[in-house]
């Protein structure tokens, strides 16, 4: 079978204008699927990075918050209640908003501020500049260290601002796994602070921050936390309930779910309807090779492993330029939000194969078709 | 291998069906015997590629029976029958049916690597039956750039490289000029006929009449007249 295929191979890429022609249909879906569901999945992961970032276990929160942007204040006795349940073993308030700050150089910029609790600072981010404890000094902010961190003047240790009218120093400067969604700096201070300097509404707890005595607490917390009128969700629930929000609730999800659709729509057009033209000129040669002894498998061999080359060929090529070009855009856009994953890859594989299927399916189905007598009659 | 290379006994076949069904073989029987060059000739339409196509495992009749060096071809399954015509029988085409994207030595390897046998080995010998036929220079050039008779020796080449039995050549001068038809047709008489093999040729080009050892004529689906050429 190998020199069978080795024929099948030459047959194709001697036909160098038909091959082009597949490669480019095939890259081409490829790369539009991957480019559409890369930044898809760059979005949804930059949505949770919080959510990331903080790393509880246990989220509590008022029922309507979609996504952990949007928070809805809930009131102290709240935290007091979760506390006091069975199966805790502690939890912690958290503060999540936005304000204006007004830098050294009197520019203003949009930031996120998380407020975390005064004890124990849960959550806190990994520090690459300063001590922990500064964070408790007079004015002491964390500046998050990504790719939004140019927006907020390149600060360093000591660096000073304003925020609604108070005087804010930056006492570390920190990394955390995943920059958020809305490309603004981010900025950590303790929970009494954050809301001493932002003005808030009546309840500013955004979120309850949980840990479990044991997994099988769970269950039992999240049903006493109902019982009190709000939400409790493990951080994978909250993640997933973050994409829900994206997927359907924004239109995001219909409008890649449309693009990656045309993308295999106008890859399986160019590719299938190039290759059924290839397999249409070689007919007769098809025809040829089965009078002279070539077995019916053997054909629908050559015509599959064709079909394949050309469809991962084009996907290596399609894999190939949307790495570059996102890596590219990364190079001079920073919080450019596109991400390759095994999902994007597996997706566009499976895709790209359903290319190859339905190609060989019509250009396997039109050679059995032939007849050896067919080539004798001319 | 003396003795007889085909034999057909009683072979019918027709095409369509009712009134449009037209019948191209009637109870056709003819024997044919390693050492000669049977010709098959009549007017077009007469059915002698169909008779062709019957006898080389190709077509299949509507009843009758065809044995090839004793094997009845029509009782083997599918596959069987494509092994049996690879090993045993060798095609020319009227219109070659070359591969243009392959070289000219490619194209004759071909019937070798369908066998298995190694890329390389069946290049060399692929080569080496290019020789024969006087085109080892062109081996690496594709068929596209060979003229017609250059064309027509590449395929006997090809028919030829793994040793069949059996030769069968459909018009093969139809495609070119008469002094290059019977150059060629004159080169396989002389240098691929011998007494292990059976060449089966139709043709009707009487300028190669003279390279016949017999010339069994065909009319309206049967064959009329048998004897030495």
């Amino acid at each position: 079978m190998r020199g069978i295929l080795k024929l099948a191979y030459k047959l194709l890429v001697n036909d160098k204008a038909k091959f082009t022609a597949l490669l480019v249909g095939n890259t081409f879906a490829v790369f539009g699927m991957m480019f559409a569901t890369s930044m898809f999945v760059g979005v949804l992961y930059h949505s949770f990075a919080t959510v990331t970032n903080i790393g509880a276990s246990l989220w509590i929160m008022d029922p309507a918050v979609q996504t952990v942007a949007y928070t809805i204040g809930m009131p102290t006795y709240v935290l007091d209640a979760v506390r006091s349940m069975p199966g805790v073993k502690y939890a912690v308030p958290l503060y999540s908003s936005g304000a204006l700050v007004k830098l050294a150089d009197g520019t203003f910029q949009y930031v996120s501020v998380l407020g975390l609790d005064d004890t124990s600072l849960f959550g806190r981010p990994e520090l690459m500049e300063g001590n922990i404890k500064d964070i408790y000094a007079e004015n002491g902010f964390i500046v998050v260290h990504d790719a939004d961190f140019v927006k907020f003047g390149s600060p360093h240790l000591g660096t000073e601002f304003q925020l609604n009218d108070h005087r804010g120093v930056v006492v570390g400067i920190a990394k955390v796994a995943a920059s958020g969604l809305f490309g603004i700096p981010t900025l950590y201070t303790t929970y009494n602070r954050a809301i001493q300097y932002i003005p808030n509404p009546r309840y500013t707890t955004s979120y309850v921050l949980v840990e479990p005595k044991s997994a099988s607490d769970v269950q039992a917390i999240k049903q006493q936390v109902r019982a009190l009128g709000y939400l409790a969700v493990t951080k994978g629930e909250f993640m997933q309930r973050i994409k829900d929000f994206y997927v359907y609730q924004t239109g995001m999800g219909t409008n890649i779910l449309i693009m990656t659709v045309i993308s295999f729509i106008v890859g399986l057009s160019i590719s299938g309807q190039t290759f059924y033209t290839f397999i249409l000129e070689n007919l007769e040669r098809f025809g040829a090779l089965k009078a002279i002894g070539t077995r019916s498998r053997e054909l629908v061999g050559m015509v599959l492993f064709q079909a394949t080359f050309t469809s991962l060929t084009g996907y290596g090529l399609g894999v190939g330029i949307c790495t570059l070009l996102i890596w590219i855009a990364k190079w001079r856009l920073p919080d450019y939000f596109a991400m390759i994953t095994y999902f994007n890859l597996g997706l566009s594989l499976a895709m790209v194969l359903v290319i190859a299927a339905v190609s060989a399916y019509f250009g396997a189905r039109r050679v059995l078709r032939i007849e050896p007598f067919d080539i004798f009659r001319g | 291998m003396p003795g007889v290379a085909i034999k057909a006994d009683g072979v019918t076949k027709s095409f369509g069906v009712g009134d449009a069904r037209t019948l191209a073989l009637r109870g056709v029987a003819l024997e044919a015997n390693f050492g000669e060059m049977v010709y098959i000739v009549g007017p077009s339409g007469s059915g002698k590629t169909t008779l062709l196509s019957v006898l080389s495992g190709i077509l299949r009749p509507d009843s009758g029976t065809v044995s090839v060096e004793g094997v009845d071809v029509w009782k083997l399954s599918a596959d069987q029958l494509a092994d049996f015509r690879l090993q045993k029988i060798g095609f020319v085409f009227q219109d070659y049916h070359l591969f243009p994207r392959l070289t000219t030595a490619e194209n004759v390897a071909i019937p070798l690597i369908l066998r298995k046998k190694d890329w390389g080995e069946s290049l060399k010998q692929a080569i080496e039956c290019l020789d024969i036929v006087g085109l080892k220079a062109r081996a690496g050039l594709p068929p596209v750039k060979l003229s017609g008779g250059e064309q027509q020796r590449v395929a006997i080449a090809r028919a030829i490289v793994s040793q069949p039995d059996i030769l069968i050549m459909d018009e093969p001068t139809a495609s070119l000029d008469g002094d290059t038809g019977h150059t060629v047709v004159g080169f396989v008489h002389r240098n691929l006929l011998n007494e292990n093999r059976c060449i089966v040729v139709v043709t009707h080009d009487n300028r190669i009449f003279e390279f016949a050892s017999r010339i069994l004529k065909m009319e309206d689906g049967r064959l009329l007249q048998k004897g030495d050429a």
